[in-house]
């Protein structure tokens, strides 16, 4: 692994993974739990070399349930604490997702997709994202990050305990084995020696102090009536929350005819395509959301106002074209979808799609 | 009244660990559960233990007990209770973290956490009711349930051919669990012997020593469909016959 540091702002050439370990180190993260699944694997590799020397914790646990469990007691206790997994471990990992959504738990994820269903491709994919956003049972909240660069894998790590800690909904980072497992250039630092701001967790059981005031966490309710008022208390929240905490980057939507619609990694060859085409004086857009949940549904309806087209590509066979329907119903500008289920999409066939429009 | 109390001749009524706003509690007449927080609770007091305790409690019947006691207490899902009191414990070792849990939560879906959770020798305290079923769901048939006995998805008695024979938890426990671990089978037809090894059990932690469970022989009149005489019968006679009770491992003494 690199040998660098966080003193300053280094310039460094390494993989997702890698950027993942040093961001949670940089966010002052206390304890990582994990269980081995491709191809987030580095994250704890790089975890476990650079915890002895910042006075972190690891604990390898028995499985994906057993991770997110345990990070969640680590959380319960007032630590930043955090996971990693992919594929059908982010499955097993729904379930402790669900009990964070529900107690309201300041949990991090980080999920780097992999090829479904089942065992499938320990490559990549896009084909979490709907159950990155909505694998609970019941109707809980989380906010998912969903980055395009090693550098937005390092950025928005940071920012997930950020929001996690502000908001107490659970977290995720929704990365892909593509990010994952390639080297970039990225600008590591401490965001505290930049001005930002590390929000610090609070315990919510274990403190022993005077005047102590035992607490009694549950996810069991009695009555329909008593659930009732718990999950709308909790949609107020994220109501109120979500306009401060939806991200999303658009350009040239303004006078564009044909708009192109991409989140995660995909974005890239798509902002490629977008420069390509408009130097050419195509009247081309771009249009992404970096929260995928909460959506960007009131910027993405402002931004296909004048359009004419809007080719959704992912590369999943139509999760991100649901969020996208649902979120301009009514609109009736016309949706081409490009779904390329668990392969890549390169700009070459992004600018041939969009040429052809 | 106060001098007999401070003297130990008379008991208090409750102890002062139990969240005297939720009493009287929630189980059935009858059931193990209230017997075992009972000395739970005395033991807590006894130590001195009540603000750094983290009681966590599982889904079944065990959850009812989800704000039994005057200390942080957290209701997980079904059988993640160790996990969870496993995971604080890790991030803050200054937590006495007691995982309670029913025989389901601890030898079916949590089966995993409990076996690793031994084997990685964790320094918790893990206390599980045995009590042949699955109360809370209505008697199905649980990993403890005795051969031939009848419960809901064994109408015509547990046949051990199909069902394999009744796990034997503290067994597996004391199997696999290094050095520094504190296994016991009590049963509430004994409660002061129960209370000791519990005790003991929480002690073992408290002394960073390892992984300190406990298993209770406990009754289900409700859906055992038994008496008081029935019910104490099976407890001492049917279960204890399987289910042998006493000190499976305790830590060796340390030199010096």
């Amino acid at each position: 692994m690199a040998e660098v540091s966080l003193k300053g702002e280094q310039r460094v050439f390494m993989t997702g993974n890698e950027a993942v370990a040093w961001a949670a180190v940089a966010a002052k993260v206390d304890i990582m739990y994990g269980y081995p699944i491709t191809p987030q694997n580095e994250i704890m590799h790089y975890w476990t070399r650079l915890a002895p020397k910042y006075g972190k914790r690891f604990l390898q646990t028995e499985d994906e349930i057993s991770a997110g469990f345990t990070t969640l007691g680590g959380v319960m206790s007032g630590r930043k604490a955090f996971t990693a997994t992919a594929g059908p471990g982010n499955v097993l990992m729904q379930e402790s997702a669900g009990m964070a959504e529900m107690m309201r738990l300041p949990i991090v994820y980080v999920i780097q997709q992999r090829g479904g269903p089942s065992t499938a491709t320990v490559i990549y994919a896009q084909q979490e994202t709907t159950l990155t956003c909505f694998g609970g049972n019941g109707e809980g909240h989380r906010i998912v990050y969903s980055t395009a660069t090693h550098q937005e894998l390092f950025d928005y790590t940071i920012k997930a305990f950020n929001s996690a800690w502000t908001y107490r909904f659970p977290t995720f980072v929704l990365g892909d084995g593509y990010q994952a497992k390639m080297r970039e250039p990225l600008t590591i630092y401490d965001p505290e020696a930049r001005g930002e701001e590390l929000v610090k967790p609070t315990a919510l059981v274990g403190e022993n102090h005077k005047d102590k005031q035992f607490k009694h966490l549950r996810n069991t309710y009695n009555t329909e009536d008593e659930l009732y008022e718990v999950v709308m208390a909790n949609q107020r929240d994220w109501d109120a929350m979500a306009a401060k905490v939806i991200e999303w980057d658009e350009k040239g939507c303004e006078d564009a005819d044909v708009i192109v619609l991409t989140h995660g990694v995909v974005s890239r060859a798509a902002l490629s395509a977008y420069e390509q085409l408009r130097a050419e004086g195509k009247k081309v857009g771009y249009f992404r959301p970096i929260t995928v949940r909460p959506f960007p549904e009131e910027q993405l309806r402002a931004a296909i106002k004048g359009a004419k087209k809007l080719l959704v590509a992912e590369s999943a066979y139509g999760q991100l074209l649901k969020f996208v329907q649902s979120a301009i119903y009514g609109s009736t500008i016309e949706i081409v979808p490009m779904l390329r289920p668990g392969v890549g999409i390169t700009t070459e066939e992004l600018v041939e799609e969009l040429s052809k429009l | 009244m106060q001098e007999l109390k401070e003297n130990n001749i008379l008991q208090p009524a409750m102890p002062s660990s139990w969240n005297e706003e939720t009493k009287p509690h929630k189980f059935c007449p009858g059931c193990g559960h209230g017997m075992i927080l009972k000395v739970l609770g005395e033991t807590i007091d006894e130590l001195g233990i009540k603000d750094q305790v983290v009681f966590g409690c599982d889904i079944g019947c065990s959850l009812l007990s989800w704000d039994f006691f005057a200390c942080d207490s957290v209701q997980t899902h079904h059988g993640r209770t160790t996990p969870v009191i496993t995971g604080m414990k890790r991030a803050n070792n200054e937590i006495i973290g007691i995982a309670y849990m029913g025989d389901g939560g601890g030898y079916a879906i949590g089966s995993q956490h409990l076996f690793n959770a031994a084997v990685r020798n964790e320094k918790i305290t893990i206390i599980l009711c045995n009590n042949c079923n699955y109360g809370m769901t209505g008697g199905q048939m649980a990993p403890t349930t005795l051969p031939g006995m009848k419960t809901e998805t064994t109408p015509y008695g547990r046949d051990i051919e199909q069902t394999g024979a009744p796990t034997k938890g503290p067994e597996m426990v004391a199997a696999v669990a290094p050095e520094g671990a504190y296994v016991a089978r009590g049963t509430v037809a004994n409660l002061r012997q129960a209370k000791g090894f519990i005790k003991k059990a929480l002690e073992n932690q408290i002394a960073g020593n390892g992984i300190s469970f406990v298993e209770i022989l406990s009754g289900c009149p409700t859906n055992w469909r038994t008496n008081a005489k029935q019910t104490w019968e099976f407890i001492e006679k049917d279960m204890a016959q399987y289910f042998k009770v006493g000190e499976l491992r305790t830590p060796q003494k340390k030199e010096g």
